[in-house]
C-alpha cells in the first residue's frame, strides 16, 4: 500500500521515497540505542557533554542587560508603567475600592449584577440575562466578590489594550505586505511560547503586581486579534470598497467608514478571543504574585483546601462562560431598525434601563449595606463542608481502589518505564527519530526544521528536562486519544449526541486552563499522574471535537455509496468515514498537542521535573536568560509538531480534494 | 478631440496577472485574447479607443465576461490601466494625484454597481447620504437630500432598513439613489436596472432620460437588454473579449454591422424599430409632399410606407427637410422583420 502511494510522490530523494529515508533514519537510531544499552556507545554520544553546551542563557542575559540598561528600555517601560498604573488604579478603585483616585468606588455588587443582566438581555434574551446577573450574584454570595473584582480590574484594562494594539497591527499588516511577512513567524512563535516566558520579562520591565500582570496578559492576547483583523479586512467585498472610492473617500474615511465596519464580524470574533485569552492569562498571573481569583486558587490548592478550590473554580468557569457567550452573541447580533415614529425613549430603552437600574442600586446601597457588599458572615461559602464531602467521596472503597490502582499500576508499570526508556535514548538517536517522523509525515522542509529545532534544544543543555516534558505530553495525548476518539466516533453517529458533546467541548474550551488542575488534584493528589490527568482532560477536548466535526462533514454521497455497496457499519467507518475525516482529525490532534504543551507547564505547579518547573523557578529570581532559553525549548518542540502535522493535514486534504 | 469630448480613451489596455506592464511591453503585436490567456494573463480591456461627448448616453453591450465592467472601471480609475491613455475633461486621469482624484469623484463622477456595493452596516438613508457625508456636507442638508432621492426611487418608508432587510431590487434602487444624490456630471451605470421589475425599470429609465435631457449629463450605461439599450442609447458599443467590435448609433449597427460577430449579435433585433427615417434620408434624393419626422422609426411609419405611393418621401428634422427616403428601401427593412 505504502509503495503504491509513494510511487507517485514527486519528492523522491536520490531514488528513495520519503518513507524509505525515514526508515533508514529510524534504523540508525535503533542501532545507536542498542549500542547504548550494550554499553558500547561513548558517553559523549549519549548526552552532549556539559562543557560543549553554549552559554545561551549568559548571552541572552548580556543582550537583555544591554537593551534594558544601556539602551534605556527599562526607563521607557517604567515610564509607561506610570500610565498603566494610573489606569489600573482607577479600575481598582471602581471595582473593589482601592484607595486611589477617583475614590468613589467600590461599585455595589448589586449594581454590577443588574447591569450585567441588562447587557445579557440586550445581547441574547432572558437566558443570557440570567447568566450575566447570575454569575455576579453567585460571586457575591459565595464571598469571592473582592478577589473576582481584583481579577476583573486587570481584565478590563488589558482586554481593550490588547484589542487596540491588535487592531492597529492587524491594519498595518494588511496594508503593508512586508509587515505581514515580518509578523507571521513572530506570531506563530508567540502562540507556542509558554506563558511563563511572558511573565518574567513583564515582571522585570514593569515591576511585580498588577502592572506586570496587565502587560503579560495584554501581550498574550494580541496575536489572535492581529490575525482576525487582517483576515476580516482582506475579506471585505471589493465592490463595497469601490463604492467607497467612488463616493470620494479619503484613505482614512475608507478605513473608518467602509473597511472596519464591513469587517465587523471578524473583528468581533477577535474581540471574543482577546477576552478569553485575557481571562486565561490573568488567572495565571497568580504565578507572579498578582492577587485575584488565580492567586486565591493557587493558595487553596497549595494547602489542599479542595472545597474552596472547587468554589473558586466554579466562579472562574462562570465568568469564562458568561464572557464567552456574551461576546459571541455580540458577534451575531445585527443592528435592527425601528419603525418610523418610535419615540426616543423606546429606541434607547435598554440603555435607559441599564443606567436606571445602576443608579437605583447605587442609591439603595447607601441605605442597605447588604446591597453594597456582603460581609464574611453573610456569604454562603461551603468550603469546609465541600472539603469533607470530597474527602468522603475519595475515601469510598471503590473510588479509592480505582485511583489507587491507577496510581500504582499505570504509573509504576507503564508511565515510569516509558519515561525511563525515553531518557535512555541517546540524544542523536532521539533527534534522528524526530526527523524521521517529520520527514515521513510532513516532508523535506519539515524534517529540516525538526532537525534544527531539536538540535537547538540539545544545545540548550536542558535535554533531560525537555525529554520529560515531551514524555508528559506524549503520554497524556495518547491516553486522551484512547478515550477521546471512541467518544467522538460514537457521538458522531447521531445528530443529537454530536450536538451535545460539541456543546460540552465548546464550553470546556472556554475554561481557563488553570481550573483543569482542580479535578486532577482532587482525584490524584500531588503526583505525576495528576499532571498527566490534567493534561489529558485538557487535550481531550479538541480531539473529541474535531473527530466529531471530521466525521460529520464527510459528504453524504460517499456514505450513501458505501451503503449501496453493502458495507457494514464497521466497514463504512474504517473504509470511508475515518479516512475522509482524518485530515480534520489531525488538526484536532495538533491542537491537542499544543494544549498539552501549554498545560504541562502549568502543571509544573503540582511539582514535576520538567521544563515547567525550572521555568517556574526562574520567576522567583531575575534569571531572564535562563527563562528565555527554557521557554524557547518548549516553543521549538511544539513548533516542530505544529509544522509537521498541519502540513500533513493540508496535504491529505488536497489529495482527497476536500479543499480548505 | 473636440471641446465637447468628456471622456477620451486611446489604445487602452487592462491586463490582469503578474506584472502586466512588463508583459504588455514585451507582447508582440497582434496577440489575440486567447494567446494572452495562454501566457497566463487575462485581457480585461484590449486596445480600446473610444470617445464620449457631453450629454451623450453611451451604452456598452456584450456577453458576460467581455470586459464591460472592466472598461468602465478604467474610466473611473478604479482600475489602473496597463497601457494607453484616458482623459476625462481633458485631464489624463492616470496622472492625477490622490487628492485630485478624490475631488474628481466627489464632484464629477457617480457610479452604480452591478452588485450594488451597499455598506452592510448603514441604513438605507445613511447609505444614500454616504457620498454627501464624505464631501463633508452638513447633516440636515444631506438628510433632506437623501430623503428626496429615496422617495424618487420609491423606497419611501424604508429609510431605516438595513440592506440585508431588502429584496435584490430594493437594494439596487438604494444603489441608484446613492448615485442620484450627488447628481454627478459623468455617470457610470453598470447594469443598474438588472434586478428591477419591468414597471419600475421603465420609470427609472425615464428618470435617467429626463435628467440627461434636462441637465445634460454624460452617461455610460452597461446593459444586457437590447430594448433598454435602444430606448436609451445615443450610441452603442459592442464588446467581445475585451475589445470594442463596433461603436456606432443603433441604426448603423443594425444596418452596417462592422464584423460578423456584431451581425450575429444583433440578428435577433427587430430592425424596423431601430432604424429611423433620418438615417435613411439621402440629401441628394428630391421628394415632394408632406415630410416625415427624422426621429420616427420605420415601424412608426409602417402604415404610411405601405399606403403612400410616392417613390421617395421627404424627411424633415426640426421642420427643415434634410433629404429624401427611398420607400422601397424602408419597406424592405419593415418586411425583413417578419
Ligand atoms: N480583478 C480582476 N482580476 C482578474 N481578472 C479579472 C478581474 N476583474 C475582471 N477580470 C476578468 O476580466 C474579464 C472581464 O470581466 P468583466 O467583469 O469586465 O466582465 P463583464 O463584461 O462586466 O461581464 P458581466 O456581464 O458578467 O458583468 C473576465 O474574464 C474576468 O474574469
Ligand atoms: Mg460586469
Amino acid at each position: 500500500m505504502a509503495d503504491v502511494t509513494d510511487s507517485y510522490r514527486p519528492d523522491r530523494m536520490a531514488g528513495f521515497s520519503r518513507t524509505q529515508w525515514a526508515q533508514v533514519l529510524v534504523g540508525v537510531a535503533v542501532v545507536l540505542t542498542v549500542l547504548q544499552y550494550t554499553g558500547l556507545l561513548p558517553a559523549a554520544f549519549h548526552r552532549l557533554p556539559e562543557e560543549l553546551v553554549p552559554n545561551f542563557a549568559g548571552w541572552l542575559d548580556a543582550i537583555f542587560n544591554f537593551v534594558k540598561d544601556d539602551l534605556g528600555l527599562l526607563a521607557l517601560t517604567r515610564l509607561l508603567t506610570e500610565g498603566l498604573q494610573w489606569l489600573l488604579d482607577v479600575t481598582a478603585n471602581l471595582l473593589f475600592g482601592k484607595r486611589r483616585w477617583p475614590n468613589i468606588g467600590p461599585i455595589p455588587w448589586t449594581a454590577v449584577a443588574a447591569v450585567a443582566g441588562v447587557v445579557g438581555y440586550y445581547l441574547g434574551g432572558w437566558r443570557m440575562a440570567l447568566l450575566g446577573a447570575g454569575t455576579f450574584i453567585w460571586t457575591a454570595l459565595i464571598g469571592q466578590w473582592t478577589i473576582a473584582m481584583e481579577t476583573m480590574s486587570v481584565l478590563v484594562v488589558a482586554a481593550p489594550l490588547a484589542f487596540f494594539i491588535g487592531l492597529g497591527f492587524g491594519i498595518l499588516a494588511w496594508r503593508k505586505p512586508w509587515v505581514n511577512r515580518a509578523i507571521k513567524p513572530v506570531l506563530s512563535v508567540l502562540q507556542t511560547l509558554p506563558f511563563f516566558t511572558y511573565l518574567l520579562p513583564a515582571v522585570i520591565f514593569f515591576k511585580v503586581g498588577p502592572t506586570a500582570g496587565a502587560v503579560a496578559t495584554t501581550i498574550y492576547a494580541i496575536p489572535p486579534m492581529i490575525l482576525m483583523t487582517t483576515l476580516g479586512l482582506q475579506k471585505v467585498s471589493p465592490e463595497v470598497v469601490e463604492a467607497g472610492n467612488m463616493s470620494g473617500c479619503t484613505r482614512w474615511q475608507l478605513l473608518r467608514h467602509v473597511y472596519l465596519p464591513s469587517a465587523r464580524t471578524e473583528i468581533l470574533v477577535g474581540v471574543n478571543q482577546v477576552i478569553m485569552l485575557c481571562l486565561a492569562m490573568v488567572v495565571l498571573t497568580a504565578f507572579i504574585g498578582m492577587p485575584g481569583l488565580g492567586a486565591k486558587l493557587l493558595a487553596m490548592m497549595g494547602s489542599f483546601k479542595l472545597g474552596r478550590s472547587f468554589e473558586i473554580g466554579i466562579t472562574i468557569v462562570l465568568l469564562a462562560v458568561m464572557l464567552d457567550r456574551m461576546s459571541k452573541a455580540w458577534v451575531v447580533k445585527q443592528p435592527e431598525h425601528f419603525e418610523k415614529g418610535t419615540p426616543w425613549w423606546k429606541k434607547h430603552f435598554m440603555l435607559l434601563l441599564g443606567v436606571g437600574l445602576f443608579l437605583f442600586f447605587v442609591l439603595l446601597s447607601q441605605f442597605v449595606p447588604e446591597a453594597q457588599a456582603l460581609g464574611r458572615r453573610q456569604n454562603f461559602s461551603q468550603g469546609k463542608e465541600l472539603d469533607n464531602l470530597i474527602k468522603g467521596f475519595l475515601n469510598i472503597d471503590v473510588v479509592k481502589a480505582t485511583t489507587g490502582f491507577l496510581r500504582a499500576f499505570v504509573n509504576v508499570q507503564i508511565l515510569i518505564p516509558f519515561r525511563n526508556f525515553m531518557l535512555s535514548i541517546p540524544t542523536p538517536a532521539f533527534i534522528l527519530l524526530v526527523i524521521a517522523f517529520a520527514l515521513w509525515l510532513g516532508g523535506k522542509k519539515q524534517a529540516v526544521y525538526a532537525g534544527v529545532f531539536f538540535s537547538l534544544v540539545a544545545l540548550s543543555g536542558w535535554w533531560d528536562r525537555s525529554v520529560i516534558t515531551l514524555y508528559s505530553v506524549i503520554s497524556a495525548v495518547v491516553i486522551a486519544m484512547m478515550i477521546g476518539l471512541p467518544l467522538g466516533i460514537v457521538a458522531a453517529r447521531t445528530e443529537k449526541w454530536s450536538k451535545r458533546i460539541l456543546l460540552v467541548c465548546d464550553t470546556a474550551q472556554t475554561f481557563p486552563s488553570f481550573v483543569y488542575l482542580i479535578p486532577a488534584i482532587m482525584l490524584f493528589g500531588i503526583t505525576d499522574i495528576a499532571v498527566i490527568f490534567s493534561i489529558l482532560i485538557f487535550a481531550m477536548v479538541p480531539l473529541t471535537r474535531y473527530t466529531i466535526e471530521g466525521l460529520r462533514t464527510v459528504p453524504v454521497e460517499m456514505t450513501e455509496a458505501a451503503d449501496m455497496a453493502g458495507a457494514t457499519r464497521m466497514q463504512k467507518l474504517w473504509k470511508v468515514q475515518l479516512p475522509l475525516a482524518l485530515p480534520t482529525m489531525a488538526v484536532g490532534f495538533n491542537q491537542a498537542i499544543m494544549f498539552a504543551f501549554f498545560m504541562v507547564i502549568i502543571a509544573a505547579f503540582i511539582g514535576t521535573q520538567d521544563l515547567g518547573q525550572e521555568l517556574q523557578r526562574t520567576l522567583a529570581g531575575t534569571d531572564m536568560g535562563k527563562n528565555f532559553v527554557l521557554g524557547i525549548c518548549v516553543a521549538l518542540m511544539a513548533l516542530t509538531f505544529d509544522l509537521t502535522i498541519l502540513k500533513w493535514a493540508s496535504d491529505q486534504k488536497k489529495k482527497l480534494g476536500l479543499g480548505d | 478631440m473636440t471641446a465637447n469630448t468628456v471622456i477620451s480613451c486611446k489604445n487602452v489596455w487592462k491586463i490582469f496577472g503578474n506584472n502586466p506592464e512588463a508583459y504588455l511591453s514585451k507582447m508582440p503585436d497582434g496577440h489575440s485574447f486567447d494567446d494572452i490567456r495562454k501566457d497566463g494573463y487575462i485581457a480585461g480591456v484590449k486596445d480600446v479607443s473610444i470617445e464620449v461627448s457631453r450629454g451623450e448616453m453611451l451604452v456598452i453591450m456584450g456577453l458576460s465576461g467581455s470586459g464591460k465592467s472592466t472598461l468602465v472601471r478604467c474610466f473611473s480609475r478604479l482600475h489602473d490601466i496597463t497601457g494607453g491613455t484616458i482623459e476625462v475633461e481633458g485631464q489624463d486621469i492616470m496622472s492625477l494625484s490622490e487628492k485630485e482624484l478624490i475631488d474628481l469623484r466627489r464632484n464629477k463622477m457617480g457610479m452604480v454597481f452591478q452588485s450594488f456595493g451597499l455598506l452592510p452596516h448603514r441604513t438605507v438613508l445613511d447609505n444614500v447620504a454616504f457620498p454627501l457625508e464624505m464631501r463633508g456636507q452638513d447633516k440636515h442638508e444631506r438628510r433632506a437630500r437623501a430623503l428626496e432621492v429615496v422617495k424618487l426611487v420609491g423606497l419611501e418608508g424604508r429609510e431605516d432598513y438595513f440592506p440585508r432587510e431588502l429584496s435584490g431590487g430594493q437594494q439596487q434602487r438604494v444603489g441608484i439613489a446613492r448615485s442620484l444624490a450627488i447628481e454627478p456630471d459623468i455617470w457610470f451605470l453598470d447594469e443598474p436596472f438588472s434586478a428591477l421589475d419591468p414597471l419600475i425599470r421603465r420609470e427609472m429609465q425615464d428618470e435617467f432620460l429626463r435628467l440627461q435631457e434636462l441637465l445634460g449629463k454624460t452617461i455610460v450605461f452597461i446593459t444586457h437588454d437590447f430594448d433598454e439599450a435602444l430606448r436609451l442609447a445615443d450610441r452603442i458599443a459592442i464588446m467581445k473579449d475585451g475589445a470594442v467590435e463596433q461603436c456606432d448609433t443603433p441604426d448603423q449597427i443594425v444596418l452596417n454591422p462592422a464584423t460578423e460577430y456584431v451581425r450575429k449579435f444583433t440578428e435577433e433585433i427587430d430592425k424596423a424599430r431601430v432604424v429611423h427615417a433620418g438615417v435613411l434620408a439621402k440629401a441628394d434624393l428630391k421628394a415632394t409632399g408632406d415630410p416625415v419626422d427624422a426621429k420616427a422609426s420605420v415601424q412608426d411609419l409602417a402604415r404610411l410606407l405601405v399606403q403612400d405611393k410616392r417613390k421617395t418621401i421627404p424627411v424633415a428634422r426640426d421642420g427643415a427637410v434634410i433629404g429624401g427616403m427611398d420607400r422601397a428601401e424602408a419597406l424592405e427593412i419593415l418586411l425583413e422583420a417578419g
